[in-house]
């Protein structure tokens, strides 16, 4: 999950400008730190080789060269994080070779339903995507707020209830890659990490075809078992019934998800996550 | 709504034995002994008869210097049970690496709750105020802040806020939605517990505290200035507390309205921040960070002020660029109300907004950097002695250049979507909180105790606690910046990657370390009470001072001073002291008049004591109780407000007599000088 | 003349901003007290910004409720505003009667603000439990829950005002014009004032601009 080893064109280009921006402000940053080191011994009390300069409280100059320092710092990183937003936006298209795959990942109290409306299929902690491909994600959360986040593929977004945000992505090289949840959403919340497997874009409908054979259906009252609060260990899928679900989840059609269960009046909610254990 | 209410729902609401945690052994533990060392505490005042003293000359007491006392206190007290919170946080993350290591979830979840609220709001925030309380009005040259039984008001409301954040401990439970508790997690359907209730209150109430405060030092600085001490003549440290203060004013009302209206989903079925009905999530995002921002600001300001006075002091010099810094202080004042944006670039707002506000917040760092600077060509020169105030701002200088440039690195949009959320973030904060605030606090702390109470503390042990918390910083801090960089994003109770889990291991190391320097800290001051006598600050001026609070004797005497001084320029004191030294003068006795002095009151306690159960009952849904409470501290007011006399007069004999003991040692001091 | 001014100059001018305004020391309790109340407005001010931010950005979510143009009641709201800018009027003459020392001014202005101000409440509650009875309360949708907490908040700032206002009667009954008590009258008056300009806000924010839509 190496930040610095991208494996798409996102995250490539997120941590260039990560480690660029770093590098220029180490130029800055360590002279700074090794002057203040060497002035704070150097002048000590103790060294009377040191000149008391009681009176350099002012200096025109130095004044001039201390505020532009920084200045001119931001308006290099300024610049960066100008084209960067515009270029790296999360809505931005990736483009990518063959046809783009649309993906509509919904966060669940406490784990991600990846449904694939054209190819009528839905998995759930384990997303499948061919290597190369645009990839089209919309999101949204099914209750509490979420971060999508895929580490080596880069950009994060958050999943809202009743809104939908989008993010697009390109996964380059075919392996086993980690994603997780980052914004804290409850007791199940560490186990919201999901697989991406990503495939050559030759075996990518087969795989389809393979998943749309199970005979687990996702409509409306199966998705509405799902985001009962609890974790999930196994990496089930379906077969999409409707392809308008997400959208039903998306506008509200479909009521957001239950929290717990009060066991007690007494403020201590009986606890979904560490029951599910 | 049950039609009929029985009788227990009335008289106890939620309440019930199920509250205590009888079946969870560390909070209830934890719970106890906290309980029987406040138990032990109280007996032991009652029965060696100190109660009188402590209710007259601290529970009471409206003076500035005595409430500053009482701040840092709560300050220290609350940084214990935070720290004991980060240490069961870290030994967690270091042990649950496949497998749940040895807190369960709703657990793990309430500490890190806890512990972000309580070092933000009773530790960080006491522990500025405290310092503020105790030092400005002494540096302006005045006998005390404008509202001083108000003062007394807002620290019984902040330990109020404190006193239910631990209460939490043992009835009921804390928040378990992060410290700032973000909805929809936070609502009543997803939280159904008391826990973000407990949270809410505590903070609605101790709030309250916050902003009077900041209303007492707002008007203190900008309405009580000794004679001749104009705007450009005002010690650094004045400054940054009118900054700081003005920012409380400003922007403590929006996280007051911002958690009335959780608290109204919570409670009355509104729809503020529900997915339900229309209310809206990215609102409380945009309110809370409104408020969130500009309290990072009101946090660190103070302690660049605090850094400003001990740099200047141990190099001997003026500080550097006087000008400048006040400018960079406003500058940062005005810009934190302009980035708060930085803290959600993930929720998809467009590259404009984005760009916009990641731009914004690089420019914070310009005043900031010229900040460090302007210390740097402060020490250039100088003839620096370095005590332990001066260690801690070296070190807070190397910190906080580091914290800086990962902040930078965050403003970045493109950088933050991979890194928001993350390790590296949790580790950026705490540089620059660690690094900026808790450095400062300390620095602060050892610099100013022999003014408060009229004796050094000890340099060996002051050193030890430096270094000891200075590398256990880095070593809890850096794997963490790494842990980040690795994927790793924060609160995770456990985790099954295998690469984050060496880095967690030392962290809990340093951790280990931190917690060392936070032992050195407490010895150093029980070694330094006990060889009280010969650490005694006789002249006032421990540190060859340069602004007004070491005019006056250690401890100062109740009405500060026995003239308002007249202030010719800036350092004012190293300004009288060069003046005294060259006319070698002491004039004939000056002529002293009485003092009047505002009377010590209860209001302050006894309005906290109805605030807390007036909270607690809230919390709880007991109605009959709230009403009470309400009630309570209404008349508490209003039997303030009918009392016949609200100061004192001190004669002008035992003014002189105060004066002319510190006179004498001064005087000794100034020939001594002479001397030499 | 020259030498000394200018040195004497030089000391109190370091930074050669070229005016030298030698600070004359603490101001006066009155001063200060009020000026303290001004920063306590400014951000009670900025408490009632949220709510109307809030407002700004629920007013549309009616989430299948009323629209605020169905239940507004031109009529009502009207009253209460004259009620709200006669009683600030009033709690004008009752400062001026403090100032001068006339208890029978003093009483009668604060009376009469008293009685606007509890008029003002009444319509205000009524037009709440009016629209709670027909199921619109705050929990039918958020542009009524922001809708309720705005207007609301103001009306619980007038409560705490005429409480304020009953006790600062009381005082000036038992305690006649003190220095303490007139500064207190000083604030209660701005307290008022401010709750008045706040009410202006609420009116065209909620009510003008909420029934044109």
């Amino acid at each position: 999950m190496n930040l610095l080893d991208p494996q798409g064109p996102v995250a490539a280009a997120n941590s260039t400008i990560l480690i660029d921006s770093v590098f220029i402000m180490l130029a800055i940053v360590v002279p700074t730190i090794v002057a203040i080191l060497a002035f704070a011994f150097w002048f000590r009390a103790s060294n009377s080789k040191a000149r008391y300069q009681p009176d350099f409280v002012y200096s025109g100059r130095v004044e001039m060269v201390v505020w532009s320092i920084p200045a001119l710092t931001v308006i290099l990183l300024g610049g960066v994080a100008w084209i960067g937003s515009h270029q790296l936006d999360p809505a931005a298209p990736v483009p990518g070779t063959g046809s783009p795959v649309r993906i509509q990942a919904v966060s669940l109290d406490w784990k991600w339903l990846f449904i694939y409306p054209d190819q009528r299929i839905a998995t759930v902690n384990t997303l499948t995507v061919p290597a190369g491909a645009e990839l089209n994600f919309q999101l949204t959360s099914s209750s509490v707020m979420n971060t999508f986040f895929i580490p080596q593929l880069g950009s994060m977004i958050y999943t809202m209830n009743g809104m939908v945000t989008k993010l697009n992505l390109r996964a380059d090289n075919e392996g086993k890659l980690k994603g997780l949840s980052a914004h804290f959403s409850g007791d199940g919340f560490p186990d919201m990490m999901f697989d991406v497997n990503v495939i050559s874009p030759l075996a990518f409908p087969d795989w389809v075809a393979a998943t749309a054979k199970t005979d687990a259906v996702l409509d409306e009252a199966s998705y509405k078992k799902l985001m009962q609060q609890g974790i999930e260990k196994g990496r089930p899928a379906y077969r999409l019934e409707d392809p308008r679900l997400f959208d039903l989840i998306a506008n509200q059609h479909i009521p957001p998800g239950p929290g717990p269960e009060l066991i007690s009046d007494a403020g201590r909610p009986h606890s979904g996550g560490h029951d599910a254990r | 709504m049950p039609a009929v209410p029985t009788v227990e729902a009335t008289m106890l609401g939620k309440l019930d034995w199920s509250a205590i945690p009888f079946d969870q052994p560390i909070p209830l533990v934890a719970g106890a002994v906290v309980l029987v060392a406040i138990l032990g505490v109280l007996i032991w005042v009652v029965v060696k008869g100190h109660l009188p003293y402590l209710w007259h000359e601290w529970i009471t007491s409206v003076d500035h210097k005595r409430i500053g006392v009482m701040y840092i206190l709560l300050a220290s007290v609350m940084l214990l049970r935070g720290g004991s919170d980060a240490i069961m946080m870290r030994i967690q993350q270091a042990v649950a690496y496949q497998s749940q290591g040895y807190l369960p979830p709703e657990h793990y979840n309430q500490i890190f709750s806890a512990h972000g609220t309580i070092m933000i709001f009773f530790v960080a925030m006491p522990f500025v105020i405290g310092l503020m309380n105790l030092v400005v009005p002494l540096q302006l040259g005045v006998r005390d802040v404008a509202f001083p039984t108000l003062n007394s008001v807002g620290f019984w409301l902040t330990a109020t806020g404190a006193l239910l954040v631990n209460l939490s401990l043992v009835i009921g439970e804390f928040a378990r939605t992060g410290w700032l508790a973000f909805p929809p997690l936070s609502e009543l359907s997803y939280s159904p517990g008391v826990g973000v209730d407990y949270y809410a209150w505590s903070l609605q109430i101790s709030g309250v505290g916050t902003l009077v405060a900041g209303i007492n030092l707002v008007t203190t600085v900008l309405k009580l200035r000794t004679k001749g001490m104009n705007y450009l003549r005002m010690p650094m440290f004045c400054w940054t507390t009118l900054a700081s203060n003005l920012l409380i004013v400003a922007a403590f009302p929006i996280l007051t309205a911002t958690l009335a209206m959780l608290l109204l989903d919570r409670y009355l079925g509104f729809h503020f921040f529900t997915n339900e009905a229309g209310g809206n999530v990215m609102m409380f995002m945009n309110l809370i960070w409104a408020w969130g921002h500009p309290e990072v600001y009101i946090l660190v300001l103070p302690a660049f002020g605090i850094f400003s006075e001990v740099v200047s002091t141990f190099s001997g010099k003026a500080l550097f660029g006087y000008r400048s810094m006040v400018l960079a202080t406003m500058a940062i004042c005005v810009i934190s109300f302009m980035v708060w944006l930085h803290h959600f670039f993930t929720m998809g707002a467009g590259p404009d907004v984005n760009a916009i506000f990641g731009i914004a917040s690089m420019i914070i760092a310009i005043p900031t950097g010229v900040k460090i600077y302007n210390w740097l060509f402060t020490m250039y020169g100088g003839r620096i002695r370095f005590a332990t105030p001066m260690l801690w701002s070296v070190g807070f200088m190397v910190t906080f250049i580091i914290g800086g440039l990962t902040g930078v690195l965050l403003a970045v949009p493109p950088a933050d979507f991979m890194l928001h959320n993350s390790m590296f973030l949790v580790a950026h904060f705490h540089n620059v909180i660690i690094g900026g605030v808790l450095f400062g606090a300390f620095a602060g702390f050892e610099y100013w105790f022999p003014k408060a109470f009229g004796f050094r503390l000890d340099e060996r042990w002051g050193k030890a606690a430096f270094w000891f918390t200075f590398l256990g910083f880095f070593v809890t801090f850096i794997p963490l910046y790494v842990a980040g960089m690795l994927g790793m994003t924060r609160r995770m109770q456990h985790y099954d990657v295998a690469a984050w889990r060496p880095w967690m291991i030392v962290a809990a190391f340093g951790m280990a370390v931190l917690t060392i320097g936070v032992i050195c800290q407490i010895l150093q001051l029980v070694v330094s009470i006990r060889n009280r006598e010969a650490l005694r600050d006789r002249t006032g001026d421990p540190w060859d001072g340069r602004s007004l609070e070491w005019a006056t004797s250690s401890p100062p005497p109740v009405f500060n001073f026995a003239f308002n001084p007249d202030v010719r320029g800036e350092d004012a004191y190293w300004d009288m002291k060069a003046r005294a030294r060259q006319q070698s003068l002491e004039h004939d006795a000056p002529e002293y008049r009485d003092i009047e002095m505002p009377r010590n009151s209860p209001t302050g306690f006894v309005c906290a004591f109805f605030a807390t159960i007036m909270g607690f009952a809230l919390i709880w849904h007991i109605w009959w109780m709230v009403i009470l409470g309400g009630l309570g501290a209404f008349a508490t007011f209003v039997v303030f407000a009918w009392r016949d006399h609200d100061e004192y007069v001190i004669p002008a004999e035992e003014v002189a007599r105060i004066d002319r003991v510190n006179l004498e040692e001064r005087r000794s001091l100034v020939s001594m000088a002479g001397a030499i | 003349m020259s030498m000394t001014a200018t040195a004497g100059r030089a000391r109190a001018d370091p930074h050669h901003i070229g005016v030298v305004i030698e600070h004359p020391g603490p101001a006066s309790k009155r001063i200060v007290t009020a000026y303290g109340f001004w920063v306590f407005l400014l951000s009670d001010i900025v408490m009632f910004s949220c709510f109307f931010a809030a407002y700004a950005v629920l007013s549309g979510q009616t989430a299948g409720g009323p629209k605020g143009s169905e239940i507004f009641e031109q009529g009502n709201v009207a009253i209460e505003t004259v009620c709200l800018l006669l009683s600030s009027f009033t709690c004008g003459m009752a400062s001026i009667a403090a100032d001068v020392r006339n208890r029978f001014w003093f009483y009668l202005g604060m009376a009469v603000t008293c009685v606007l101000g509890v008029i003002f409440l009444v319509i205000e509650f009524r037009e709440f439990a009016d629209l709670v009875a027909r199921g619109y309360g705050p929990s039918r949708s958020a542009f009524l829950t922001a809708f309720f907490s705005l207007v609301g908040c103001h009306g619980l700032h007038v409560t705490a005002g005429v409480l304020w206002l009953l006790t600062m009667m009381a005082q000036v009954f038992a305690k006649g014009f003190r220095a303490d008590v007139l500064r207190r009258m000083m604030c209660f008056a701005l307290f008022w004032h401010a709750l008045d300009i706040i009410w202006v806000g609420v009116f065209s924010v909620v009510y003008l601009l909420g029934s044109g839509v």
